[in-house]
């Protein structure tokens, strides 16, 4: 069944889906979306060391994903203001990284398929990669899963409670390097944020509670993920953004329907 | 046994000291408030007691196995966050439904379970907030400038449900308030803090000590205190602090 590019694909997709869904989630509540973006886009220079160094993609780019994050979070609330200091990072990362590609004369590689993703290659390592650190991030994310919705809500309430904000707030940043790591193979890193971001926000409508709309996001993700390969399969367009176009077209259709409901009501 | 003690306690935000040895203790079913100007380090001193800022010198002592009802002074739930209030209720103690129902009819708003906290009111939303505090039977009651948003009509019916809610369970609180005429009259005993603990004592008695006044003479809070205690006492102290509060004012 694995021989099949196409069933490659489309689990790879999946399970790209099931990990962002609780960590975008958190990304939607917390306001983390931008920090998301960053993170993402640093990992480019992950790729080009990785490249340069001959070491795994995956380790390099989490490593480097890893880094930007944590000096995100360090940098914040010293003197600038959190979008101004995204900015700069997030772009002169990607910048830093695109030139350090450049550098790589020996190796031809083929750029884009780590800015917009290479899905229909995925291989059977790759995909063994991209559920086991999906996995992780959904086993990590169901463990601290209270500590992490108090500390959302308020960090006074988590310290209160015996809770260390400071901790939960590592283990999403951890939980955001994986994800971006197993997410470039299939949406790269451009779009890494939007299927973070874009799933959550489309589930919000349908949820009455925090778990629910965890549920319904990895749903939404993984039909995204489905639907958006076939329709690049079909209409032979680049996979990676089709995937991220169908959630973007839930998105509007479910957002729409919520809104002609509550005037009906 | 004292539930919570705090001796020789100073906090600093960089060079900034804001508490200096500041020392208080809470017996078990004592309300206690904690006045004092804004950057008077009341929200630090409540934060260094919830393990929220680490102190830079001094020691807390919490009783071996207190449970302590957290109330903050305001809670923003991010509209993306859908939660219920049952959900929202039972996010840090796993409880069965029914201790839930009963925190909520004690803090006056049963029947809430069902309904999402975006949809609260203000003060619905605060009323949730003491209802969570008290679902695990809390020793002590924290609460940080609990009624944020409401009006005084508000505030007052919130304070009062404090105020039956400890009596009737023996729970201890200690509390921060910038509403003094509301608060005093529910507390055994105010702490007036302004970076140090400048006076202490029954609500009376540190309504009418100098360093209260020297400190509160200024603001309309302080005013209103000063007319609260006043008009309580004795007529004639009106007409003494009345106009020399508003002088001050000007």
């Amino acid at each position: 069944m694995l021989d099949d590019f196409m069933t490659r694909a489309t689990l790879a997709g999946i399970g790209v889906a099931i990990a962002a869904a609780p960590l975008g989630c958190f990304v939607v509540w917390r306001r983390m979306a931008y920090f998301g973006d960053a993170t993402a886009h640093a990992a480019i220079l992950g790729v080009a060391l990785s490249l340069a160094f001959q070491m795994s993609i995956f380790i390099g780019a989490m490593a480097v994903a890893l880094i930007m994050a944590m000096t995100v979070t360090l940098l914040a609330g010293r003197g600038y203001a959190m979008d101004t200091l995204l900015g700069v990072l997030a772009h002169s990362s990607l910048a830093f990284g695109l030139v350090a590609v450049s550098f790589l004369s020996g190796i031809r590689i083929d750029l884009m398929a780590y800015l917009f993703g290479d899905i229909l290659a995925v291989s059977r390592l790759d995909l063994a990669v991209i559920w086991g650190g999906a996995a992780l991030v959904v086993a990590l994310i169901a463990w601290r899963w209270s500590a992490l919705l108090t500390s959302t809500l308020s960090d006074e309430l988590a310290y209160a409670s015996g809770r260390d904000p400071r901790r939960e707030q590592l283990i999403l940043t951890l939980s955001l390097a994986v994800t971006v790591a197993v997410a470039i193979k299939v949406v790269g890193v451009l779009l890494i944020a939007a299927m973070l971001v874009i799933p959550a926000a489309a589930a919000r409508g349908l949820a009455r509670t925090p778990e629910a709309m965890a549920v319904t996001a990895g749903v939404i993700g993984a039909v995204s993920a489905a639907a958006g390969l076939r329709a690049a399969y079909v209409f032979d367009t680049p996979a990676g953004p089709s995937i991220v176009c169908v959630a973007a077209v839930l998105f509007a259709a479910l957002n729409l329907v919520g809104w002609r409901s509550q005037r009906g009501a | 046994m004292t539930l919570v003690s705090v001796k020789n306690l100073s906090v600093k935000y960089g060079a900034h000291t804001v508490l200096r040895h500041v020392a208080l203790a809470v017996q078990p079913g004592e309300i206690v408030t904690i006045v004092g100007p804004n950057g008077s380090g009341k929200t630090s001193l409540l934060r260094a007691i919830i393990g929220a800022t680490r102190p830079a010198a001094g020691e807390i002592t919490l009783k071996p196995g207190l449970r302590v009802g957290y109330v903050p002074q305001k809670l923003h739930i991010d509209p993306t966050l859908p939660i219920t209030v049952e959900r929202f209720m039972t996010l840090t103690d796993r409880v069965p439904r029914g201790a839930c129902h009963a925190a909520l009819a004690r803090a006056g708003v049963p029947d809430l379970l069902k309904r999402q906290m975006s949809q609260l009111s203000g003060g619905q939303f605060q009323r949730v907030l003491l209802a969570r505090a008290l679902i695990n039977q809390p020793d002590i009651l924290l609460l940080d400038e609990a009624t944020q948003g409401l009006d005084q009509r508000g505030s007052a019916a919130f304070y009062r449900q404090i105020e039956t809610v400890c009596r009737e369970t023996g729970c201890a609180v200690l509390m921060i308030s910038h509403e003094l005429h509301v608060v005093m009259s529910a507390s055994d005993r105010v702490i007036c803090l302004n970076g140090h603990v400048c006076c202490e004592g029954s609500p009376a008695v540190v309504a009418s000590a100098p360093e209260y006044r020297a400190l509160f003479g200024t603001g309309t809070g302080g005013a209103l205190a000063l007319y609260r205690h006043d008009h309580d006492h004795s007529h004639d102290h009106d007409h003494d602090h009345g106009p020399s509060a508003h002088e001050a004012a000007e």
